[in-house]
């Protein structure tokens, strides 16, 4: 309130209100004050009234009780006033409903004045009175504001009728509003043909499958002349708008390319985003070989390097965008280094992004450079971007395997500056270093024995500890050195604990004689002091093994550890697709999909890029479908938080309606292989990956389901289908009869058969244990190797009583999918340990697929026609299933008691199609044919499926299925 | 879209508020000011998420202004809408201030309720916007209806940054070549990275809807008129430099007047120009940069407690032309106590505030060399770390573009006025400024 006075003062108005003692008194004298200056009779002096009210609704006060006396000012021919007066209706018009109808009339009236501003006014504001009694009144209107002859009230009322959608979408639709809008498209003028745009693709946000933009090759054309005429946010709308076209071939997709590109050059970033993210979603359609598509490759380069002399906040938002695009197409930007050089005073925000591209853009060419930097960079102030600098010089020493020895001699010159934060995260990243080129700067471990006492960080301490266990037999004072840290064991973290107790057995396996106390001490301090289960656990596991046999335990824990992977912080591939369908967005610029950040239904379908169908190329990848550098299938892939995900301090709480994830929290220490990393298998961490610890936690990104966008398929197909007869009731899953897993002999005494069942959507694994030894069984434990499917137990293994010699105990263990994820040979492999009071046990088992398939499998008929079509024909696979003698429903009927589900059926010539889907708990869609021949007990099954690798795996499941 | 838009003052005080959706509440506000406004540490990013609502905000001086949405919006339109609203402020009162905003709370909401509407960015143009909304109030009223339509089809329009009608007794126009010449070197001399970013500021002031071609000695261009045998005369070499005639431009982008797709397949910039002044493009080159000055540092720590600095400037252009307000700035360790200075030329201090000996040349002229050597006295520290040896950084202005970049013609066409081309007093002018202008030392 003070400054509305200050602003009266100013302009030397109302001397009444210039007094000050006017502003103390209390709330309910100055409403009161309001109120009666409102109702004055001079003009001026209600104008000023109307002004103090809104300038006291900006600061938050409750001014709602004029709302009377406010709305009588609305009928006046000063549209500044009536400006004023709709600014306040907008914002009480919710809270006082039955008042706010008293406005009705002079809106109405407003909207046939003969001054097409003032027409435009009135329905812009109508639009924003979220009252329903309003509503009703504002369609008539409206409608004549739609055909207006003045294109300025024709934008106005095309945004309205967003607006209108908001408020109530089935009036819209009832109305008729959607088909006029339809028809701006076609307007003569850009700016309304812009708007109607905007509005009808927020519509169809909210009407995933409506069809509502219907954009065919006439439309695309319309809105393509209306991008070089219209002001730069229409052009920005309008290029958001094409991306979620999908041409129908890549003919198509190369003349709207061309037609966009000279977008390229306009002055405004977001207009440049937009036509990126559309260039590089069609690019994906055209053929690699094609001239044009080197040309557009090129062409896509100084764009983007010139978004980076922006604002700093648009640099920013470029910078997000340009890490996404070089994750995906890294050719573009694969000369541009030095504009990614860190200027001293860019802000922090850009420092840390350029950074991340910078490590990404790393090669042999450009290493020596990129160096020179980074080692700059340490020295900086910002103690998080140092960290960060640090960490990148361990990353391109594992990147660039000619630049390693450089990385490390600059890394041990960073520790000679004794710089506690930046000699930690050398530590922590020269531990990487080690894994990754095992036996070859081992020289430098005395540097870092140095620095052991400046550690404070349980990630460096650990680090620490670890090389010095890994090297124990190459430092002298390696048992000293463990044995200063055992001091105050109870005070570390889990992590050094954990670390420390590996470590120390493996010192003691490699200097058994001289270190014995120091292990039985390590030993009682983890399995007697400790109430931290994983400790014991471990402890208790290492115990054991030194007692009984030692020679096992050297295999175990001195194993060679595999190498650790170049790199580790990519974007998963199918989320990088999506993310490349929204350059631009905020999706792309805090990396997670819209679903993750958006609440209800808007932005929740997921994007995807639109498949290859260039004629060049048809057998160069296999994986075009996935398309992009992904080396392996989309689903097995565990993502893991962008190095820089926590720093932009989200609060995204992972949304509870998204499909399974099937992605660890973390990735751990590369691969670990059960005969090494018992570790690992046992929950610990040892080892590490550059990125260990470096985001973790920070992005609970959704595996997409990919399917939901799938474009709706016209009715002219969707006849063929028939399903006939219909399906009968499933008749249950099929089990496999118990196999021996694990034999006796090898497992001291104990015999372990078992098998998989789903049963009501629960997976469980049916375990016999049997005693074969003369000696009681007793603490029986579980632990699954990381698998493809993130299958792990979902409770623990209940024998209750001990198991005595001769005795066989049957157990159903009830099963998870939600364990760490690591693609296993063959797809479908398990590891299992089983560990009892004599020892632990490994065997590996198969489980068949149908273990995964999901109830909800069942696909939508149009989803289905569509999903066909749109995955590659190279991802289909067919196979024979022989000696079948059942009819086709029969057929369908057992299979849909393992969740293979006939969504249609038709008949051809005596030959039964079944369509079939199925769902894998990680989300993955399988689709199949299964053609049978009346007389012919061989079918035919044709698999398609993104991921083609479940192929053979789903076939064995009919094949068990329908033999059994 | 944008589901509303605040602004606050330093303190954190909302000045304007205005919701332009359903799903953003008044907490929004108070949200904003508390995580980021009075959060505790520095700002790490432009973008926050708070409560699955997304804040996107730009500051200019103390004023913060901050645009709210929950939906997935276009975060560069964004920012480009927020930068667009400040030129908008600016364009109409000044200064963007506290005191600024206060003044004109009516004349911002006015602004808002027309450049966004439902949170879509509308017109935004100000030659457009302030022939309808104005500081006295709207001149609406006894508008004719002619007057009315030609305002509602010119924002609405083709050409919705200039409005018809325009008279001026003398046609003139001014373009400023202004560039802000980069470079990153390392203390052995190389040059790490080197770049220009140009634009090129028009002033026009010119009758009617003049249609406008501007030609410059574009790489791509001149090759192309050198294939067809019809070479303009070799551009004589009258500035600093090199006499090269063409410049390889990297990238280049443009006012929205200009035809884009145009340039797309002709490479050649036409346009009708807003009235006044705009920015006609910009662009920014790296080849063959002529780098005006070379900075060559020379640091030696004698002991623990004293620092030697030698630093030569030596200016690489013709000796005819001047560089004015030169300005180095050789950064001192945090411990200094004492520092004496001896400069050849122009006034060198030491400036505890900033820890940073500043050396001021007024004028020097092209192909000299001059020299400061400084004595830097420390006072011994227990603190391990090391001084960060910020690099030297230097400020000049010269009066010639810096990559080569000529202004070969600007046609003026309007066919229904009554002025050619030769009627238009045209005005060329080129500033070269240090943009970021480092030697690590």
């Amino acid at each position: 309130m003070e400054w509305a006075s200050q602003l009266c003062e100013n302009r030397g108005l109302g001397s009444k209100m210039t007094d000050s003692k006017y502003f103390t008194t209390t709330k309910k004298g100055e409403i009161f004050e309001l109120k009666a200056e409102l109702n004055s009779d001079k003009k001026e002096k209600k104008k000023e009234a109307v002004k103090k009210v809104i300038a006291s609704m900006t600061v938050g006060k409750d001014v709602s009780a004029l709302f009377p006396d406010v709305v009588n000012c609305m009928q006046t021919d000063n549209l500044e006033l009536k400006k004023l007066v709709y600014l306040y209706l907008m914002n009480y018009a919710k809270s006082q409903p039955d008042m706010a109808i008293m406005a009705v009339n002079t809106f109405v009236k407003d909207c046939e004045d003969l001054n097409p501003l003032i027409r435009a006014l009135a329905v812009r504001t109508m639009g924003c009175i979220r009252v329903d009694k309003i509503t009703e009144y504002l369609c008539e209107p409206l409608r004549k504001c739609l055909k207006d002859e003045d294109p300025y009230v024709r934008k106005t009322a095309a945004v309205c009728v967003a607006k209108l959608h908001d408020i109530n979408a089935q009036l819209v639709e009832d109305q008729g509003f959607l088909d006029t809008l339809k028809d701006l498209i076609s307007d003569s003028n850009p700016m309304v043909v812009a708007n109607a745009v905007a509005a009808l693709s927020e519509i169809a946000e909210s009407h995933p499958n409506s069809n509502l933009l219907d954009l065919n090759p006439q439309t695309i054309n319309k809105l393509l002349t209306a991008l070089n005429e219209c002001t730069e946010w229409g052009q920005i709308f309008i290029l958001d708008c094409l991306a979620s076209y999908l041409p129908r071939d890549d003919r198509e997709s190369q003349s709207i390319c061309e037609r966009v590109t000279p977008r390229l050059s306009h002055a405004n970033s977001a207009v440049v985003l937009s036509a990126v993210k559309v260039l590089m979603k069609f690019m994906e359609m055209l053929p690699k070989d094609l001239d044009y598509y080197g040309t557009l490759l090129k062409k896509l380069a100084p764009p983007l390097v010139t978004l980076l002399s922006a604002e700093p906040e648009l640099q920013y938002v470029a910078l997000r965008n340009i890490n996404l695009i070089v994750q995906k197409r890294p050719e573009i930007l694969k000369h541009e280094m030095k504009v990614f050089f860190v200027k001293y005073n860019d802000p922090i925000y850009v420092k840390l992004e350029k950074l991340d591209i910078m490590i990404r853009l790393a090669s042999q060419a450009n290493i020596a450079q990129v160096l020179a930097e980074l080692k700059e960079y340490a020295t900086e102030v910002d103690v998080d971007f140092v960290r960060k600098a640090v960490r990148a010089i361990g990353r391109c020493a594992i990147k660039v395997e000619q630049s390693a020895e450089r990385c490390v001699s600059t890394l041990l010159d960073l520790i000679q500056t004794k710089v506690n934060y930046v000699v930690q995260e050398a530590i922590v990243v020269i531990k990487d270093i080690f894994r990754k080129y095992p036996n070859k700067y081992e020289s430098v471990i005395a540097t870092l024995c140095e620095n052991l006492d400046s550690l404070d960080e349980p990630e460096a301490r650990a680090a620490m500890i670890w090389i010095v266990g890994e090297y124990a037999e190459r430092i002298d004072n390696a048992d000293e050195l463990l044995e200063s840290f055992l001091e105050g064991f109870h005070d570390e973290s889990t992590q050094v604990q954990l670390q420390l107790l590996t470590a120390i057995v493996k010192l003691f396996l490699k200097k058994p004689t001289e270190t014995q106390e120091l292990v039985q001490q390590v030993l009682s301090l983890a399995t007697q002091d400790s109430d931290n289960p994983d400790l014991r656990d471990r402890g208790y596991i290492y115990w054991r093994l030194l007692s009984t046999d030692p020679v096992a335990a050297k295999e175990v824990v001195l194993a060679e550890k595999p190498l650790i992977s170049e790199e580790t912080d990519l974007i998963e591939p199918t989320l990088l697709e999506e993310l490349i369908c929204h350059i631009g967005t905020l999706a792309s610029v805090y990396h997670k999909p819209p679903s993750a950040f958006v609440e209800g239904s808007r932005g929740v379908q997921h994007k995807r890029l639109p498949p290859r169908t260039g004629s060049g190329e048809s057998t160069e990848t296999p994986d075009v479908g996935q398309s992009g550098p992904s080396e392996a299938p989309p689903a097995v892939i565990p993502s893991q938080g962008d190095l820089l995900g926590d720093l932009l301090n989200l609060d995204l709480a992972p949304p509870t309606a998204t499909v399974p994830s099937v992605q660890p929290s973390m990735q751990m220490g590369a691969m670990d292989l059960l005969g090494g990393g018992l570790d690992s298998l046992l929950g610990g961490d040892i080892g590490g990956s550059p990125s260990m610890g470096a985001g973790l936690g920070a992005a609970p990104a959704a595996m997409p389901a990919s399917l939901g966008s799938a474009p709706a398929v016209g009715g002219g197909l969707g006849d063929l289908f028939d399903l006939g007869g219909g399906v009968g009731m499933p008749t249950g899953s099929y089990v496999a009869p118990k196999t021996v897993w694990l034999l006796a002999m090898k497992a001291k005494g104990l015999e372990i058969s078992g098998t998989f069942a789903r049963r009501g959507g629960i997976i469980q694994m049916d375990l016999s244990l049997t005693n074969k030894a003369m000696s009681v069984m007793t603490d029986f434990a579980i632990q699954f190797n990381r698998n493809s499917f993130g299958l792990a137990p979902a409770g623990p293994l209940q024998v209750l009583t001990p198991l005595s010699p001769n005795q066989t105990i049957d157990v159903s263990l009830p099963l998870s999918t939600s364990g760490p994820v690591m693609k296993m040979e063959p797809l479908n492999n398990l590891q299992v340990a089983v560990k009892n009071n004599i020892d632990v046990f490994y065997f590996s088992c198969q489980y068949p697929l149908s273990l995964l398939f999901v109830e909800d499998g069942k696909m939508d008929r149009q989803v289905f026609l569509a999903t066909w079509k749109d995955i590659p024909n190279d991802n289909e696979a067919q196979f024979q299933i022989k000696d079948i003698h059942l009819n086709s429903d029969v057929a369908s009927n057992k299979l849909q008691g393992s969740n293979i589900f006939t969504i249609a059926k038709r008949t051809v010539e005596g030959q039964d199609m079944l369509y079939q889907s199925v769902k894998l708990t990680n989300g993955i869609w399988v689709l199949a044919e299964m053609r049978i021949q009346t007389g012919n007990p061989n079918y035919t099954l044709s698999i398609k499926c993104r991921a083609p690798e479940v192929c053979p795996f789903v076939y064995q499941c009919y094949e068990l299925v329908l033999k059994n | 879209m944008i589901g509303g838009l605040f602004i606050y003052n330093h303190k954190g005080e909302v000045l304007i508020s205005r919701v332009y959706r359903d799903d953003i509440g008044r907490n929004a506000v108070d949200a904003f000011r508390v995580n980021v406004i009075h959060a505790r540490q520095q700002v790490r990013s432009p973008v926050t998420n708070i409560a699955r609502t997304s804040f996107f905000h730009v500051k200019r001086s103390n004023i913060w202004l901050a645009a709210v949405t929950k939906q997935n919006v276009n975060a560069a339109m964004v920012f480009e809408f927020l930068y667009k609203m400040c030129d908008v402020m600016t364009a109409y009162f000044g200064k963007i201030s506290e005191e600024n905003i206060k003044n004109n709370f009516v004349l911002i909401y006015e602004l808002l309720d027309e450049i966004l509407d439902f949170g879509y960015p509308q017109n935004s143009e100000t030659g457009a916007l302030k022939t309808f909304i104005t500081q006295q109030g709207i001149k609406g009223q006894p508008q004719t209806k002619e007057e009315q339509s030609q305002i509602t089809s010119q924002v609405t329009g083709q050409i919705g940054w200039r409005r018809e009608g325009i008279k001026y007794r003398r046609n003139e126009l001014f373009l400023d070549v202004l560039e802000s010449v980069n470079l990153l070197m390392s203390p052995q001399g190389q040059v790490l990275s080197a770049h220009v970013s140009g634009r090129v500021v028009m002033k026009s002031y010119l009758s009617g809807m003049p249609e406008c071609k501007f030609g410059m000695n574009d790489k791509i261009v001149i090759d192309k008129q050198g294939k067809g045998g019809t070479t303009d005369e070799p551009g004589k070499s009258e500035l600093g430099g090199s006499g090269k005639q063409s410049i390889a431009i990297d990238d280049c982008t443009f006012h929205q007047c200009v035809r884009l797709s145009k340039f797309d397949s002709e490479r050649s910039i036409s346009f009708i120009p807003p009235d006044g002044e705009y920015e006609l493009m910009r662009y920014r080159t790296t080849k063959d940069i002529i780098l005006p000055f070379r900075v060559i540092p020379l640091v030696r720590e004698v002991g623990r407690t004293k620092l030697e600095v030698k630093v030569v400037i030596k200016s690489n252009f013709k000796p005819s032309l001047l560089a004015q307000k030169i300005e180095v700035r050789i950064p001192t360790p945090l411990n200094t106590s004492g520092v004496q200075v001896i400069c050849m030329k122009g006034k060198a201090k030491y400036k505890a505030s900033e820890n940073a000996i500043v050396w001021k040349i007024k004028r020097m002229a092209g192909m000299k060399e001059s020299q400061i050597s400084a004595e830097i006295e420390l006072l011994p520290t227990n603190d391990k770390k090391k001084w960060a040896r910020p690099p030297i950084s230097m400020n000049f202005e010269v009066p010639f573009a810096p990559s080569g970049l000529k202004v070969r013609y600007l046609k003026v066409f309007e066919s229904k006025l009554n002025y050619s081309d030769h009627d238009v007093i045209k005005w060329v002018r080129y500033i070269g400024r240090s943009g970021i202008y480092e030697t690590r030392c």
